[in-house]
C-alpha cells in the first residue's frame, strides 16, 4: 500500500521541528532554510499550516524536467529529484502549480518532498510533537481531502 | 498502429513514451534531426559552463531506454510530408510511413540577415553542435560580441563568462529579454550583467560583419567597429516547419492544431514550438515555445493518437530564466490586461522584484528577479484561475504573499 | 561546536558591520547568551554609564542549543546596561528570531554607539548592512516588520524591533519579534532607541555554521528530553490547553496574587481573566477569546496563546487592524493589566496587550504603574485634571486609554511610560511604587510567597520572576514541596534556582521547560551539543559564575546590598484575605542566610574566596 503525509492544520502549533527534521535529514543541518516542507502561519485566523508536495498523480515536476532528474520511486509513490541530473534549469519550479519544488542555491539544484526515500518512513512525520503530520494510506490524503480539513473549525486550539 | 514522430526533443520524446503506455502494441519511431541522441536544448547553458558533460544534457539517462520501451530512433532529417499516401520522405533519400504523425520538430534559431552572417566565427546557440563549437573557441580573454539578450541570449551569459570570455552584448531595442520582462525587471537584469563586467550595448544592432585577418570587423554604423574573436547571434527563433511545404497541412504562426493537437489534416499532430495553439488566458491563438508547454501537448497528442481522447486546456506564456546567477521569471499576462491593477515590490540594491497583475478578482500575470520560493505557486494561481476573494486586497498591499494565497484562496487552508 | 565561532560587531556611530572570532575561552565559562553577552558586556563598558547614553551597548545573543531540536532551542536573550533599573538587563526571547541569527551565522551581535539617523540591520548570511530607516521611524512593531519583509521581498526574514515606545525611551520599552515574542522587560527597548536603531532584520541559509558535537547522543537526549515534557502534567497539558495562563486561579486560590497595586493578595474576579476564561465562549459573538495555541521555534510545549478580540468589543469596535488573532494574553501580561489594577474585562486586557506586542513595551511594568497610578488617583494625589481620566480602580476605559497614550507617547502615557518608580516619585509617595531596583512586580506577591519575596529583593535585574522561579516549589512542589510560609532552606534553594536559571538562559533553551526537566534532562543535550566536558558541577559553576558577575556589575553601577529589599507594604502591610492572610515578606530572617550560602559579605558583596573560586 503506498503511503502518503497526512498533514493537518489544525493540530499544528507551528513549532517547526519538522522543518528542522527535515532539514537534518537532506542537509545534516536545522537550518529551516532548507527544509522541504514548510509551515506558513495565517496571522489573521491565527493557522499554521503544514505544506509540502503532495506527491501528485500530474508529476507536473516531473514531466517538465528536460534532464530525465525527476524520476517515480515505484515503492513510495515519490517523485524524486536525482541531483547528478538536475541541472539547476527551474523548470520544474516554475511548472509545480503548488509551489512545493524550489531552487536551492547552494547547491545548484532543487529539491522537493521525497517522503524520506530509502528511510523508514518520513523524518517530518517523525518530528512532529503533535500529530499533525501523519504517514498515511494514500488513498486517504490528496487534494479534496485537504479542502474538506480546510473547512473545519478554526477554533480548535492545536493541542486541547 | 504505426506511430511517426518527428523531432527528438521533449515534446517527440514524452510522446513516444506516452504512447508505448497508452498502446503497447504500436510500432513507434522517432526521427532525429539533429542526429544526435534525443537532449534537451534547457541543459546547454549548463554544458557550457562545465557542470554536465554532454550526456548530462540528454532528455532520457537510463541506458537502453528507448529499446526497453520498443521506441525507434532514426538519426535523420524529414524533407518532406506526403499526407494522402501518409509518408514522410527523408533526407537518406528513404521514407517512412505513418498512420500517425506527430509533428514536433521544434524551433531554430533565425539569424539576423546582415551582410557577413555567414561568415566562420559567427555561432547561435541553439544546438549541441552549436555548443560543441562554442566550447571550442570560448578561451580566456577571448572577445566575443553577441547579438540579443533575449531568453538565449541571457541564459548563456555565465557559460561564456565562466570561460573567461571578455563579453559584449548588443540589444537591438533599450531592453533586455523585453518578450519575458518589464522594463524594471529587464533594467534589475541590466545592472546585474553590468556589475557583473558585461558590456550592454542598447538600441545597436550590426550593420554587417567582415573578417580582417581572421578577426571579425563588427559594424557597429557610424564609424564604430568591435573587433571579435567569435560572434553569436541570438535574436529569436522560428519553428522548423519548411519541410511542410505542399502538405496541405494549415500553417499560420505554427502549425494550427485543435485542442487534440490535431492539425487540419486527420492523423497529423504537432506538439511543442511549432504548434499554435489557443492561449489559457486569452483565448488568442499563437506559438508558445516553453519546454512544460511543449511536454504536455506531446502528451495530449499521444494520446490522441493512440486513440484516447484528450484535451489541451490551453497554453500558459511562462518563463524561469538565470542570468549569471540572477533568477527571473515571467508568467501569463505579465504586460497587465486594459482595466486590470497592478502591484509591486522592488528592492534595487538587492537585485530582487516582483509585479503582479490582476484582472478583476484573479492573477494574471507576474514578473519577478531575485523571487525564487515557491514561485510555482504562480501558476498555480494564475491557470487555475483562483478566485482571490480577501487575498486579493493583501496580494496588492503585499505581493510576497503568494504563496500564502495560495494557500489560503486555492487551497482554502489559510 | 554548537557555536558559530562568530560576533558581528555594529558600530552605529561609524555605520560598520565588522565580524570577529567569538572568545571561546569565555564560551567555556559563561556558555552562551545571557552568561557570555554579559561577560562581553561587563568587559566592554563603564558600569556606571547613563544606559541611555552612547557609551552603553546593546547585545543580541544566542546559545549553543538555540537553532537545534532540543525542544525550546529557540531563544535569543537581549544584554544591555537596564534604564529601568540602572542595573544589567537582560531580556529573553523566543520566536523564531534566534534561530534565524543562528542560521546566518551569528552568536552575538554587538551595537555601539548611536546612529546619527534612524536605521536598521539588515542580515543576510554572512553579510550585514545598515539600512535607512526614516520611513520606519514612528512606525509601530508590526508595521516595521511588514515593511521590511514586504522590502526585501522575502516572507522568510525575520524581525526584532521596536515600536514608538522604544524610541519615545519609555523606560520599560522591550523589544519584539515575530509581532509577539519579546525580549520584554528593563527596558532593552529604550536603549534600542536610544541607539536610533529600529530593527534588526534576519534572513539565515547557511548549512554549516555550527556543528553538533555528537549528533547520535543529541537525539538521543532531545527524544528522551521531549518524552519528558510531553509526559509532565504542566508542559504536557496545563501549558499547552491553558498557557501560563493556568495559574490565574491556582495563584488565586492561594493568596499570592498581587491586586490594585498590592493593596490585596486576592482578586475577586481572577477567575474572569484567568486561562480558563479565554476558552469560554463570549456570549456578544459566541466565540472564544483564545483561537489556538501556538509554539515559538522548535518548542514542544507551545504555550503561546493566540487571541482573537471581540469585535464588537469598546476598545476596538472602529478599529478593524485588531479583529484578527494575534498573540494573546500569558499569565503575567493578564495578571499585571487585570488584577493588579482590579481590571476584569479580558478584552480590555487582550486589547492593552495587543498594544503591547504592537508598540514594544512591556506589559508588566506598564500595567503595574497604571495599578501605581490608579493608587495615587483614589488617594486623591493624581486628579483627573492631571490625568484626563478618571483612574479608578478597575476601569477598563482608563486602562486601554492609558495603553494608547504610552504607545504613542501621548497625555500622562509620557508618565507612565518612566515606570512606577519615577512616577510614584514625582508625587511623594516613593513607598507606591511595587518595584525592586525600580523594575516592577511581576504576579506573585512576595509577601504570600517568601522564597518569591527572597528571588525579587536578590534579583540582579530588578523585581522578576524569571531569575529564580520559587513558585516551583512553593506552589507547584517541584522539586520539593515547601511551603509557602516557610523560609527555612529557601536561601539555598534560591540559590540553586539562580544557578540553575543562569544555566538555562545562557543554553538556548526555555526555561519553561524546567517545569519538567531538571539539570539530568538539560546536561546531556548541552553535552551532546557542545564540545569537551560540560557536567552537572561545571554547569552549576558556570551558573554561580554568571550570577555573581551580574551582581559585581550591579555593585559597580552604584547598586548595593541596600536595595536587595521590597516595598515597605510587603515588609510591613500584612496579607489581607486567603490562605496567607497575615503574611509579611521575612527578608530579616532569609537574608543574612541568602548572603551566607552565596559566599558574600554581611553588606551583600561576593567575598574573595568567592570570587576566587569562581574564577571572577
Amino acid at each position: 500500500m503506498q503511503k502518503s503525509l497526512h498533514l493537518d492544520p489544525n493540530k499544528c502549533t507551528g513549532c517547526l521541528q519538522c522543518e528542522m527534521a527535515c532539514a537534518w535529514e537532506n542537509h545534516r543541518s536545522f537550518t529551516i532554510a532548507k527544509s522541504r516542507i514548510k509551515v506558513f502561519t495565517f496571522h489573521e485566523p491565527g493557522r499554521f499550516v503544514p505544506y509540502t508536495c503532495t506527491q501528485c498523480d500530474e508529476a507536473w515536476c516531473m514531466m517538465a524536467c528536460p534532464t530525465d532528474a525527476i524520476r517515480l520511486d515505484p515503492v513510495t509513490g515519490a517523485k524524486v529529484v536525482l541531483e547528478p541530473s538536475c541541472v539547476g534549469c527551474k523548470v520544474c519550479t516554475i511548472a509545480c502549480p503548488f509551489g512545493t519544488i524550489n531552487y536551492v542555491s547552494d547547491t545548484g539544484k532543487v529539491q522537493k518532498c521525497d517522503l524520506c526515500v530509502g528511510a523508514s518512513g518520513p523524518a517530518c512525520e517523525k518530528a512532529c510533537p503533535t500529530g499533525a503530520i501523519t504517514y498515511v494510506d494514500a488513498d486517504w490524503t490528496g487534494l479534496d481531502k485537504m479542502r474538506q480539513w480546510a473547512g473545519k473549525t478554526d477554533t480548535n486550539p492545536a493541542t486541547v | 498502429m504505426r506511430h511517426l514522430i518527428v523531432g527528438s526533443g521533449p515534446a517527440g520524446v514524452v510522446a513516444a513514451e506516452t504512447l508505448r503506455k497508452a498502446d503497447p502494441a504500436a510500432e513507434i519511431t522517432i526521427l532525429c534531426g539533429e542526429g544526435e541522441a534525443p537532449y534537451s536544448r534547457m541543459a546547454i547553458p549548463y554544458l557550457l559552463k562545465g557542470d554536465i558533460p554532454e550526456a548530462g544534457t540528454h532528455l532520457r539517462k537510463e541506458p537502453g531506454h528507448y529499446d526497453r520501451l520498443r521506441i525507434v530512433l532514426v538519426k535523420a532529417q524529414a524533407q518532406s510530408v506526403d499526407t494522402a499516401a501518409r509518408t514522410v520522405a527523408l533526407s537518406s533519400g528513404s521514407s517512412l510511413p505513418y498512420d500517425r504523425l506527430l509533428i514536433a520538430t521544434g524551433s531554430r534559431p533565425s539569424l539576423e540577415k546582415i551582410p557577413g552572417i555567414d561568415l566562420p566565427g559567427v555561432h547561435a546557440c541553439w544546438t549541441l553542435a552549436d555548443a560543441r563549437a562554442i566550447l571550442e573557441k570560448a578561451k580566456p580573454g577571448a572577445r566575443v560580441v553577441q547579438m540579443g539578450a533575449g531568453f538565449v541570449g541571457c541564459i548563456i551569459m555565465e557559460g561564456l563568462l565562466s570561460r573567461g570570455v571578455d563579453l559584449t552584448i548588443l540589444v537591438r531595442s533599450g531592453y533586455m529579454v523585453r518578450r519575458m520582462m518589464n522594463p524594471t525587471a529587464s533594467g534589475l537584469l541590466r545592472s546585474w550583467c553590468e556589475a557583473k563586467g558585461v558590456k550592454i550595448l542598447t538600441h545597436t544592432q550590426p550593420k554587417g560583419l567582415t573578417s580582417v585577418d581572421g578577426v571579425l570587423q563588427v559594424d557597429l554604423g557610424e564609424g564604430r567597429i568591435l573587433p571579435a574573436d567569435f560572434y553569436l547571434s541570438a535574436v529569436g527563433v522560428d519553428p522548423n516547419l519548411g519541410f511542410l511545404a505542399g502538405s496541405g497541412i494549415e500553417i499560420r504562426q505554427g502549425i494550427v492544431v485543435d485542442p487534440n493537437q490535431q492539425s487540419s489534416v486527420p492523423g497529423v499532430y504537432a506538439a511543442g514550438d511549432v504548434a499554435e495553439s489557443v492561449d489559457c488566458l486569452t483565448g488568442q491563438r499563437g506559438v508558445n515555445a516553453i519546454q512544460p508547454n511543449a511536454v504536455e501537448q506531446g502528451r495530449i497528442a499521444a494520446l490522441n493518437m493512440a486513440g484516447r481522447p484528450a484535451a489541451f486546456k490551453g497554453s500558459l506564456v511562462f518563463n524561469v530564466l538565470t542570468t549569471l546567477g540572477l533568477v527571473s521569471s515571467s508568467f501569463g499576462l505579465w504586460e497587465g490586461v486594459p482595466g486590470g491593477e497592478s502591484t509591486e515590490v522592488v528592492d534595487p540594491s538587492h537585485w530582487r522584484y516582483l509585479n503582479l497583475q490582476f484582472d478583476g478578482e484573479r492573477l494574471v500575470g507576474a514578473n519577478s528577479v531575485g523571487f525564487t520560493n515557491h514561485v510555482g505557486a504562480l501558476r498555480g494561481l494564475i491557470e487555475g484561475r483562483v478566485k482571490l476573494g480577501v487575498w486579493k486586497a493583501r496580494l496588492m498591499q503585499d505581493p510576497t504573499q503568494v504563496m500564502q494565497a495560495y494557500l489560503g484562496a486555492a487551497q482554502k487552508l489559510g | 561546536m554548537a557555536w558559530t565561532k562568530q560576533v558581528l560587531r555594529v558600530n552605529l556611530t561609524a555605520g560598520t558591520c565588522v565580524a570577529e572570532p567569538l572568545n571561546m575561552d569565555w564560551a567555556k565559562d559563561y556558555l552562551g547568551q545571557r552568561g557570555l553577552a554579559t561577560k562581553y558586556l561587563v568587559n566592554e563598558i563603564d558600569p556606571k554609564v547613563d544606559p541611555l547614553a552612547d557609551g552603553n551597548k546593546l547585545i543580541f545573543v544566542t546559545g549553543p542549543l538555540t537553532g537545534t531540536m532540543a525542544a525550546t532551542g529557540g531563544r535569543y536573550s537581549v544584554v544591555t546596561k537596564g534604564p529601568l533599573t540602572n542595573a544589567i538587563a537582560c531580556s529573553n526571547s523566543g520566536g523564531f528570531f534566534g534561530a534565524e541569527l543562528k542560521f546566518a551565522g551569528w552568536d552575538m551581535v554587538i551595537f555601539e554607539g548611536t546612529s546619527p539617523k534612524p536605521v536598521y540591520l539588515l542580515i543576510n548570511d554572512g553579510t550585514a548592512e545598515l539600512v535607512d530607516a526614516a520611513h520606519l521611524w514612528g512606525k509601530t512593531v508590526w508595521e516595521t516588520e511588514e515593511v521590511i519583509k514586504k522590502q526585501h521581498q522575502d516572507p522568510q526574514i525575520r524581525v526584532a524591533s521596536i515600536g514608538r515606545a522604544g524610541e519615545n525611551k519609555v523606560l520599560f520599552a522591550g523589544i519584539v519579534n515575530d509581532l509577539h515574542r519579546a525580549a520584554g522587560r528593563s527596558g532593552v527597548g529604550a536603549v534600542m532607541g536610544s541607539k536610533n536603531l529600529k530593527a534588526v532584520a534576519v534572513r539565515g541559509t547557511l548549512t554549516s555554521a555550527y556543528q553538533i558535537a555528537n549528533p547520535e547522543a543529541f537525539f538521543t537526549a532531545v527524544d528522551a528530553g521531549k518524552k519528558v515534557l510531553a509526559g509532565n502534567g504542566v508542559t504536557g497539558v496545563g501549558l499547552p490547553t491553558y498557557g501560563t495562563q493556568v495559574l490565574m486561579n491556582v495563584i488565586n486560590e492561594l493568596g499570592a496574587l498581587p491586586t490594585r497595586n498590592h493593596k490585596d493578595t486576592q482578586f475577586e474576579s481572577a477567575n474572569s481573566i484567568g486561562g480558563e476564561a479565554m476558552h469560554e465562549k463570549r456570549e456578544t459573538d459566541g466565540k472564544a477569546n483564545l483561537v489556538t495555541n501556538g509554539a515559538c521555534f522548535g518548542c514542544t510545549i507551545a504555550c503561546g496563546r493566540i487571541s482573537r478580540m471581540d469585535p464588537g468589543h469598546f476598545s476596538v469596535k472602529d478599529k478593524p487592524q485588531y479583529h484578527g488573532a494575534s498573540g494573546g494574553l500569558e499569565y503575567e501580561a493578564a495578571w499585571a493589566l487585570g488584577a493588579a489594577n482590579g481590571v476584569k474585562d479580558l478584552e480590555a486586557l487582550t486589547y492593552a496587550n495587543f498594544l503591547c506586542n504592537e508598540d514594544g513595551y512591556d506589559p508588566i511594568s506598564f500595567g503595574a504603574t497604571v495599578g501605581a497610578a490608579m493608587e495615587l488617583y483614589e488617594l486623591g494625589i493624581l486628579t483627573e485634571a492631571e490625568v484626563g481620566l478618571k483612574l479608578t480602580w478597575g476601569s477598563a476605559e482608563a486602562l486601554v486609554t492609558l495603553a494608547e497614550w504610552t504607545a504613542k507617547g501621548e497625555g500622562f502615557g509620557v508618565a507612565i511610560g518612566q515606570g512606577s518608580k519615577r512616577l510614584c516619585a514625582k508625587y511623594g509617595r516613593p513607598e507606591l511604587s511595587m518595584s525592586v531596583k525600580g523594575q516592577e512586580f511581576p504576579a506573585y506577591d512576595g509577601r504570600a510567597l517568601q522564597g518569591m519575596g527572597l528571588a525579587y529583593a536578590t534579583s540582579n535585574r530588578g523585581a522578576c520572576h524569571l531569575r529564580g522561579y520559587m513558585v516551583s516549589p512553593e506552589v507547584l512542589g517541584i522539586p520539593v514541596k515547601m511551603e509557602p510560609q516557610a523560609t527555612e532552606g529557601k536561601p539555598a534553594m534560591l540559590k540553586a534556582f539562580q544557578d540553575l536559571t543562569a544555566v538555562v538562559d545562557s543554553s538556548g533553551l526555555c526555561l519553561f521547560t524546567t517545569f519538567a526537566w531538571g539539570l539530568q534532562d538539560i546536561q546531556p543535550q548541552i553535552q551532546a551539543a557542545c564540545e569537551g566536558d560540560w557536567s552537572d558541577d561545571r554547569l552549576l559553576l558556570i551558573g554561580e559564575r554568571i550570577w555573581n558577575m551580574e551582581r559585581e556589575f550591579n555593585l559597580a553601577a552604584g547598586i548595593t546590598g541596600k536595595d536587595d529589599t521590597l516595598p515597605p507594604r510587603l515588609l510591613n502591610e500584612p496579607a489581607n484575605s486567603g490562605p496567607q492572610k497575615g503574611a509579611v515578606a521575612r527578608l530579616d530572617i532569609m537574608m543574612p542566610e541568602y548572603y551566607q550560602v552565596r559566599g558574600w559579605s554581611a553588606d551583600g558583596v561576593p567575598t574573595d574566596a568567592t570570587r576566587t573560586r569562581l574564577g571572577l
